[in-house]
């Protein structure tokens, strides 16, 4: 029996492009479904918090935004760094295709985390270690995309976008432990993998049924602009100009 | 566990209505653009292949 697994086959954008036409309805629907169950959490069973009212229902979406700008961040990375590695150009597709959607989720946990802020500590901003990294993750992601923009040839601009993005790895850890390297005005972690959640276990759930959202959202996203680019890129090959309608 | 009185209680968030629904409505919007892009790029892309 072969048990040899086919990597290279899997590599082929041919492929990818034919599993996550297939695959994409899938995640959207599981976005959708996550979504509407976490917002009734979010917003009919999660209780009142006693400290800080209804305002606190802001972190049913920061939360969650925060923590897949970081995980988007190291999955984007890590493709970038195989298409360097390894020189499969689907890797490097599949970077390109997750920084737009990357770069959404820390500006909606730095727009959700202001608008958190204003009522709650008096200011929409300050320069605090937590914050100011999150800023940092989002000016990568823009970088990324940016270089990348910036040069014609698409295998260039993989391996100088390669770069950028491993080099800006180091900043998630620097996001992720902020909270106890320096005295920050961010709260510190309420959910860890060593202690109990300091939350209710309703808030809890909400927040984790609305990072599942978020995630299934984030693949249908990224699947979806990773085929466009593939077309785009490969316009010109044989089984692009064999796809029939619709596939 | 309805903890609204009413509708208006609802859209009320305790005082907080600005900074909650600002936070919702900026996502909502955000991810509407975004998938409105994606749209317009893939059928874009499949209008620029060359058959034949």
């Amino acid at each position: 029996m072969n048990l040899k697994v086919h990597w290279y086959y899997y590599a082929a954008p041919s492929t990818f492009y034919r599993l996550a036409g297939r695959a994409i309805p899938w995640f959207a629907v599981a976005a959708a479904i996550l979504g509407v169950i976490g917002l009734y959490i979010s917003f009919f069973v999660a209780p009142t918090d006693f400290q800080q009212g209804e305002a606190y229902r802001v972190i049913f979406i920061h939360v969650p935004a925060a923590w897949m700008s970081m995980f988007l961040y190291v999955v984007m990375a890590f493709w970038a760094a195989v298409g360097l590695a390894f020189n499969t150009r689907l890797s490097s597709m599949m970077a390109s295709a997750i920084a737009p959607t990357g770069a959404l989720m820390p500006f909606l946990a730095l727009w959700t985390g202001s608008l958190w802020g204003k009522p709650m500590w008096g200011t929409w901003w300050v320069w605090d270690a937590r914050l100011t990294s999150e800023l940092i993750l989002l000016f990568l992601y823009i970088g990324f995309m940016a270089l990348q923009a910036a040069i014609d040839d698409p295998r260039r601009a993989d391996k100088a976008g390669a770069v950028i993005a491993l080099v800006g790895v180091i900043n998630v850890p620097i996001i992720y432990f902020s909270v106890q390297w320096w005295n920050t005005l961010h709260q510190g972690a309420s959910v860890s993998l060593t202690s109990s959640p300091s939350m209710a276990k309703t808030m809890l759930l909400g927040m984790l049924i609305m990072a599942l959202a978020f995630w299934m959202y984030s693949i249908a996203a990224a699947f979806a602009r990773c085929r466009a680019i593939i077309l785009e890129r490969e316009r010109t090959s044989d089984w692009v100009k064999a796809l029939k309608e619709g596939e | 566990m309805m903890h609204w009185a009413s509708v208006g209680d609802f859209f009320a968030m305790g005082g907080y209505a600005f900074y909650v629904w600002g936070s919702y409505a900026v996502t909502a919007v955000a991810i509407a653009i975004e998938i409105a892009v994606l749209v317009k790029r893939g059928r874009r892309a499949r209008a620029q292949i060359s058959h034949g």
